[in-house]
């Protein structure tokens, strides 16, 4: 927008380490991964910031091509020879991101980030199941680290359509406790979607909490899922969304309040990370997600089950 | 608010010399717009800056000219189901409908906040009748902070084309009059380009008693998928905005000061540099609003002052004022 030429290095914002800043950041490696395209960049003062669920947003040079693109941050390093890099993955699916597919390493990018709300923690030990779909297992990764560097049980869920769109299936190995892949045409691990698998794998890991990301169709029948097996559920969604910190009111999710009232919240400001079970996933486009498996719910509950006040400390 | 971190490269931010250029500090940015002082003519857009909170995570908001919160009405709205943004070529779609807290929660929560980071604020008004903008208009008779009303007259995601004030020169004189016998600052009527001839409607609402006006409101668009067949925005239609209108932007600046010179006009459409507001200075604009260029860059309102007073001091200029209806014939 200046008439300055845009250099590596340039930073702006507030020193503040809570608040997001804008960079011009090198990009250092762009990769294949299935179907999906992975860049790593040089991002010191974001990836210092960054929180697992939080997201960055992109300037993108493609012809006509005005707004920013969101990416959730799929890992940092905040340490060793890799410190201050940070990842993300994207289907290329239309021309800004078509434009990332073309970087080279040492091609500059303008980065905000990191926005957005982070998935809350557990404040006491209990094991975690994450739930990925495709791309959006992303931010899980960064999630999983952080839980088992606080000693927390992590089991995964991954699942997407086919083999080639499940992201990353050495890291989410790695990553784990255990692993359970679902694929719809069965090209790998069990036919299906991730919600047929949610109450078994819950149940086999003794699971107390979930995190999901991933389409929203996905994260309404997980969500379904978790409120019938009382298991408290976060989950990051993806919206279309314009400016990506707050001030375009595009990417708003109804969001079911304590008086019961169905409110519109930013899902870059007051999300991207949202309770699970106050998404009011029938309201609005939401309707038209598939239909959630009806499934006769376990009679013997498994004791000891975590409420969110007991996982989140919410009143 | 913590201080800034700003790591600027060296090289890129040199000044540099021209003839004839005069030291970046001799620039007095201060614009008039009627009666109403700013210390700069770089404002935000109603719609594109929230409630001010949200930028001001990445820089002073009060250094901004003055801060156009988006549009207020008497009660709350939750405004349209999702999908509210299309991007288009140089530009975006959307329809949000007016989502807002309502004129007592505004008042409550966001307008304590911006007196207390000191933004002079411009206060968007909606309503769907008459009285609806008088109400508003009403309550904030002598809230601190609160330069001037802006009467949006013109947004395009609305019920109906018949509630589109700005369409209509008497209905839109008839909201402006209403709100001139509340307020006690100065009334900006925003209005739309979608009309055969803006300069009837604005003739109509300064003659109601508008101080000034903000042209021009997003343009009424639509984008459907080509596979689907579906609109792309839940509510078909939407306002365009981006660099997409700045030349019909500049269009109505034009027209407008050519046949009501004495009336102060703020530039409003696809502004996002010190040059883009050059041009609607030239045009006959006082002030310019910077909106979708926000959602790109958060940073947009701080990097096109400074870029503002770089460029006139290049040339010369003391002032923004001095380039004011500047236009060479051809």
């Amino acid at each position: 927008m200046s008439g300055a030429k845009v250099r590596v290095g340039q930073v702006m914002g507030r020193s503040d380490p809570s608040l997001p800043v804008k960079a011009v950041c090198e990009v250092l490696a762009r990769r294949r991964q299935g179907a999906y395209w992975m860049l790593s960049i040089s991002a010191p003062e974001i990836a210092d910031r960054a929180e697992p669920g939080q997201f960055v947003n992109v300037a993108v040079e493609a012809r006509g091509a005005l707004l920013r693109r969101p990416f959730s941050i799929a890992r940092v390093s905040k340490q060793g020879p890799f410190a201050g890099t940070l990842d993300v993955a994207f289907d290329a699916h239309g021309p800004g991101t078509e434009w990332l597919t073309t970087l080279e390493p040492h091609d500059v990018l303008d980065v905000v980030g990191p926005l957005g709300n982070p998935f809350p923690l557990p404040k006491r030990k209990v094991p975690c199941l994450l739930v990925g779909g495709g791309y959006g297992t992303a931010p899980l990764f960064f999630l999983a680290d952080r839980l088992v560097r606080d000693g927390q049980r992590v089991d995964l869920i991954v699942g997407a359509a086919s083999q080639a769109r499940l992201l990353d299936v050495i890291e989410a190995k790695r990553s784990s406790a255990s692993v359970t892949f679902t694929t719809e045409d069965g090209s790998y691990g069990e036919r299906g979607r991730v919600t047929d698998v949610l109450e078994e794998v819950a149940n086999r890991c003794g699971s107390g909490v979930v995190y999901a990301c991933g389409p929203n169709p996905m994260l309404r029948a997980v969500s379904e899922k978790c409120v019938e097996l009382e298991l408290p559920v976060q989950v990051a969604v993806e919206e279309h969304m314009a400016c990506g910190v707050g001030v375009c009111w595009t990417c708003v999710v109804p969001i079911r309040a304590k008086d019961g009232a169905v409110r519109m919240k930013r899902s870059c400001i007051d999300g991207p990370v949202f309770n699970g079970a106050k998404v009011a996933w029938e309201e609005s486009r939401y309707r038209s997600g598939p239909a959630v498996p009806d499934e006769e719910p376990d009679e013997d509950e498994a004791p000891g089950r975590l409420t969110d006040a007991d996982v989140w400390g919410e009143a | 608010m913590s201080p800034d971190v700003r790591r600027v490269d060296p090289v890129a931010a040199a000044e540099v010399v021209v003839e004839g250029a005069i030291p970046v500090s001799e620039v007095d940015l201060a614009v008039s717009v009627g009666k109403l002082r700013l210390a700069s003519p770089v404002l935000t857009a109603s719609g594109c800056f929230a409630s001010g909170a949200e930028i001001d995570r990445f820089h002073d908001i009060s250094d901004i000219g003055a801060v156009v919160v988006k549009s207020v009405t008497v009660e709350p709205r939750e405004g349209l189901p999702t999908p509210r943004m299309a991007e288009t070529p140089s530009g975006m779609l959307n329809a949000i409908g007016l989502q807002n807290p309502g004129i007592d929660a505004w008042l409550a929560r966001d307008l304590p906040y911006l007196q207390g980071r000191g933004a002079a604020t411009v206060v968007s008004v909606a309503g769907k009748t008459v009285e609806e903008f008088r109400d508003v208009a009403r309550k904030l008779r002598r809230a601190g902070g609160v330069v001037a009303l802006e009467v949006n007259l013109s947004c395009p995601n609305v019920e109906h084309r018949g509630l589109v004030f700005a369409t209509d020169p008497r209905q839109a004189a008839e909201v402006i009059a209403a709100v001139k016998r509340e307020a006690d600052v100065p009334v900006l009527a925003k209005l739309t380009s979608d009309v055969t001839d803006v300069v009837t409607v604005a003739t109509a609402v300064v003659e109601a008693g508008a101080d000034g006006l903000t042209l021009i409101n997003t343009v009424l668009g639509m984008a459907i998928d080509a596979e689907t067949g579906r609109p792309r925005l839940s509510n078909t239609y939407g306002g365009l905005s981006g660099p997409a209108i700045k030349p019909i932007a500049l269009r109505n600046v034009h027209q407008v000061h050519a046949a009501l010179p004495d009336v102060p006009i703020i530039g409003c459409g696809g502004a996002r540099s010190a040059t883009d507001v050059v041009e609607f200075l030239r045009v006959g604009a006082s002030a310019v609003q910077i909106g979708t260029a926000t959602f790109v860059d958060p940073f947009v309102h701080r990097t096109v002052t400074d870029d503002l007073r770089r460029w006139l001091a290049q040339r010369g200029i003391t002032s923004p004022e001095e380039l004011r209806g500047q236009v060479e014939a051809w």
